[in-house]
């Protein structure tokens, strides 16, 4: 694991960003990819530090950006692996457009929101997915709108093709989750639960002490976790080629549910339309020549 | 490629025209053909100007453009259709104003009038069916129209097109177009079989029956005009149309872009900008090249980033709205020194401005636009054979220099349509794969050398290369820079690169004597117009030459030197300066031309400009007063 281990991570002590890294090295680890060939492709805000504690090349850029930078390099190079490190307000606030149309193209690639549901680089300011009646430095009486629900509104665009939920504090689950992910040929969305200890920290307390308050849907095709069921008490089986069911599971919030909401592999992929160079310099010009010879006058 | 004889035997023969028809010899001579949008009248414009290329005269065709796809039927502002100035020599720009038109109505006719776009003694051959239209209205409007144009002198012609066109076509609306092409091949003698070739191109998708049915309207144009017509205008040819290629500046890019070796293309629509997409649309995937159609300008700017990022430089394509939202992105990758090219075909603004219509005012947001210090390169090229070669050059130098390059293009161009000499493609322009071999231990992302800024990329595959790049100041391994002096640093490294891009280019030609009382400076494609009027303002005997700034950033060398040896120097732009004299306008609070800000401020020589944003390009019988008029005063040098 240390071969994929970049500089030191700075976030804070206790900041779920740590434990989202560990799993990743885990899995590129385990799936060996060599780390020349993996791009870790993130915006602005504490989780975009990402890439640079990852030993693989790394694209750290603009607030909310991330998608369109990822798919260029993945349309351009179907041969790497791209993984999409964002934060919440880089997803479903600045770079909300992007997140939408870059589930539509489903280009192959793992995108991982870490949701803290608050800004923290800019020190606590409303996020979309801040829930209901949080205090903020911006919303000090709390946050008037109710939570943006990111898997709901993801398992709402047009050419999903796999839409999944976990949690910080589970790291078996969040490995599992990464896994199947990456082996997921599509655009892999996966909304990570976690916790802010300086801004969020008592989000979601009750849940990390109260095993009973979380749900985790598991299928053969999904995700399964049997060594968690002693914790995890609340087991349901969820198809998710089911679309139906996902949608109404993603709409309840009587627990939190985490694994894989929706999977379906036959949807198109954007960058099968590209084909790439299959001609020498010398054909392109050749070919370029018969191009122009119909603007010759 | 086909190649024809200038005159064949077949249009002598025609040449022997009935008795009482006038010929006039002329060695240039400007064509329009306007109509209400979707009648078709770009389609004859195009077809008329592509045979006139053929036959060996040159020619720029500029089209008229209204900003609505269907604005109103018989309204002054829908006038829609093209210009074609042909000329015995090459034709450089769009001209003053129009000798024969053709319109399908009278109020697309009365707005040229309006914006003084025909000569005073131009033939108007106008559709007469509204003359004795059952509408009362439309049959007032007409007389009215009549009356306006009647005391101008021009000679006007009444032509039954409607009437005509029926006894070929049920609709004449879908007609009408190449009745008037049939009428101008009469005038100007055109080659007809050379033109039934352009038709069967230009209908190449449709059925044979359509191609039959134009043909007819065609022919029967021609002859209509054989009865009807008295004058002819000969407008000789002197070259072969060998070796040439007819298009546009905005398919000239596309094809640039191609023997660049440039594989993605990301864009967003955006006039007028978007052709250059169609035309890639049509060739690219023979290539391996896609054009990706992001969701927005932003994104078109991230992918084209992300896949210059992940191997060869990618391009994206814009007009000035659009650049302003790429501005982040931009900044990002001047900042990471990921090279890129962005073409900006500039359009009429601030704001929505005028979308269709051609200004010269993205050029100080273009440079200066990226908030920090952001140095990059910015390239316009003057013609449309340019357009080609511009893109070759600006993918080698983002390359070369891990840097942006904006090519600025303008509305004049992107559909201008010229011939010129075919280019002779060369491997070394598609440039070579990125080199994806290991990097040697110890080598860092950024090892800027110390004396040019340069420093070698690494790319992803590339083993050892790996590192994260960012927009953060960052030192040579690409990491966060805590330390201040690392920012100064690595700003300057970046800046040098413009010095030594600089150090490379060649001091621009002066046309005409390298001194005298006046020297003329533009940029990009106003070109043509300033050369002219420059060539026929030296044949009055003024001492006036011009020049033609390409590099604006980082500018061309010598410029200093060449304005040293004129006693004033002035610009001639596209864009929005204060008149001096006017209400509150003092020498110390003028707003000048963008061109002129800048040579001031890398000069310190009083540059003066003069420049219009009238949505059209400059005419060079406007520019000749100009310059008749800010002659220094005082004896000679």
């Amino acid at each position: 694991m240390s071969d994929y281990e970049g500089v030191q991570a700075r976030w804070c002590p206790g900041c779920g960003d740590h434990s989202v890294l560990t799993a990743a090295q885990r899995l590129l680890a385990a799936e060996q990819l060599k780390p020349e060939e993996t791009v870790f492709v993130s915006g602005i805000g504490c989780s975009s530090r990402f890439p640079h504690y990852v030993n693989s090349y790394g694209f750290h850029g603009l607030h909310g950006r991330a998608l369109p930078v990822a798919t260029g390099v993945k349309l351009n190079r179907p041969d790497l692996h791209v993984f999409v490190v964002m934060g919440d307000g880089d997803c479903t606030s600045i770079g909300a457009a992007h997140w939408l149309h870059a589930t539509r193209y489903n280009v192959d690639m793992v995108a991982l929101m870490l949701d803290n549901n608050i800004y923290g680089l800019t020190k606590m300011q409303t996020s979309p997915t801040t829930p209901q009646g949080y205090k903020s430095n911006t919303q000090p009486l709390g946050s008037y709108l109710p939570a943006l629900n990111p898997i709901e509104t993801t398992l709402g665009i047009t050419n999903a093709s796999f839409v999944a939920q976990t949690a910080e504090w589970m790291p078996a689950h969040l490995y599992a989750t990464l896994e199947a992910a990456y082996r997921h040929k599509g655009f892999a969305f996966v909304r990570i639960l976690q916790r802010c200890p300086v801004f969020t920290g008592d989000l979601y307390q009750d849940a990390v002490r109260n095993p009973d308050m979380i749900e985790m849907l598991e299928h053969p095709d999904g995700i399964e976790v049997p060594d968690l069921h002693q914790i995890y008490k609340n087991v349901a089986r969820h198809d998710p080629r089911n679309m139906e069911a996902a949608r109404e599971l993603a709409e309840k919030t009587d627990l939190i549910r985490v694994g894989v909401f929706f999977r379906d592999e036959s949807r198109p992929r954007y960058e099968e339309t590209r084909h790439l160079p299959l001609h020498s310099t010398d054909e392109k010009i050749e070919i370029l020549n018969d191009e122009l010879d119909k603007y010759a006058v | 490629m086909t190649t024809n004889s200038p005159m064949t035997d077949t249009a002598t023969d025609e040449r022997r025209a009935r008795d009482g028809v006038r010929v006039i010899q002329d060695h240039q001579h400007t064509v329009e053909i306007v109509s209400d949008s979707g009648e078709g009248a770009q389609k004859c414009g195009q077809i008329f100007g592509a045979v006139s290329a053929k036959m060996g005269n040159g020619v720029w065709t500029v089209e008229i453009i209204p900003a609505e796809i269907q604005p109103p039927a018989r309204s002054p502002a829908g006038a829609s259709g093209n210009r074609i100035r042909i000329g015995t020599e090459e034709v450089t720009n769009w001209g003053d104003r129009t000798n024969v038109c053709v319109a399908f109505n009278e109020q697309v006719l009365i707005a040229r009038h309006r914006l003084d776009g025909l000569e005073s003694d131009a033939t108007l051959l106008v559709e007469n069916m509204w003359k004795d239209h059952r509408d009362e209205d439309i049959r007032a409007e007409w007389a009215a129209a009549i009356e306006e144009l009647s005391g101008s002198g021009y000679r006007i012609v009444e032509v039954p097109m409607e009437e005509q066109c029926l006894t070929v076509v049920d609709d004449a609306r879908k007609g009408k177009n190449m009745f008037a092409l049939g009428m101008l091949c009469w005038i100007f003698d055109r080659d007809l079989d050379l033109a039934k070739e352009q038709i069967a191109h230009a209908f190449r998708k449709k059925s044979e029956a359509v191609y039959d049915k134009n043909v007819k309207l065609l022919e029967l144009g021609y002859s209509w005009a054989d009865e009807h017509l008295e004058v002819r205008v000969d407008v000789p040819t002197k070259h072969s149309a060998d070796g040439m290629v007819v298009m546009n500046g905005n398919q000239a890019i596309a094809f640039g872009a191609v023997a660049a070796g440039m594989e993605l293309a990301a864009m967003y629509p955006i006039t007028p900008a978007t052709s250059v997409s169609h035309q890639l649309g049509e060739i690219f995937h023979k290539f391996g090249g896609v054009v990706h159609q992001a969701e927005d300008e932003i994104a078109a700017a991230g992918v084209a980033i992300g896949a210059s990022y992940s191997g060869k430089v990618a391009f994206t394509i814009t007009s000035g709205p659009g650049l302003a939202l790429k501005t982040e992105f931009l900044g990002l990758a001047i900042m990471s020194e990921i090279p890129l090219v962005v073409v900006d075909v500039q359009r009429g603004g601030p704001s929505t401005g005028l979308p269709t219509k051609v200004e010269q005012s993205d050029l100080l947001a273009t440079i200066f636009g990226q908030p920090g210090d952001a140095p990059h390169v910015v390239m316009a090229p003057a013609t449309i054979e340019e357009c080609f070669h511009a893109i070759v050059t600006a993918r080698r130098i983002a390359e070369t220099f891990r840097t942006v390059v904006v090519v600025l293009t303008d509305a004049n161009l992107a559909t201008g349509v010229q011939p010129f000499p075919r280019p002779t493609l060369d491997a070394a322009w598609m440039g070579t794969r990125p080199d994806m071999s290991p990097v040697p231990e110890g080598k860092r992302p950024y090892e800027w050398d110390l004396n040019t800024g340069l420093s070698q990329r690494f790319i992803p595959g590339q083993p050892g290369g790996m590192h994260t790049l960012t927009g953060l100041a960052h030192d040579e391994d690409s990491h966060v820079a805590y330390a201040s002096a690392i920012n100064q640093h690595s700003s300057a490294m970046r800046s040098r690169k413009l010095a030594v891009l600089q150090s490379t280019l060649q001091p621009p030609k002066v046309d005409g004597p390298d001194s005298g009382d006046l020297l003329v400076v533009g940029w990009g494609s106003t070109r043509g117009a300033i050369e002219e009027a420059v060539e026929n303002a030296r044949a009055e005997g003024l001492a006036v030459s011009s020049v033609h700034v390409r590099f604006l950033s980082p500018l061309e060398p010598g410029l200093k030197e060449i304005f040293q040896r004129f006693r004033k120097v002035m610009t001639v732009e596209i864009n929005y300066s204060d008149d001096p004299g006017e209400p509150f306008i003092t020498d110390e609070n003028r707003r000048r031309g963008q061109l002129a800000w800048l040579l001031r401020a890398s000069t310190l020589v009083d540059v003066d400009c003069w420049t219009r944003v009238l949505g059209e390009p400059l005419r060079p019988g406007v520019i000749l007063d100009v310059i008749r008029t800010h002659m220094p005063k005082g004896g000679a040098a």
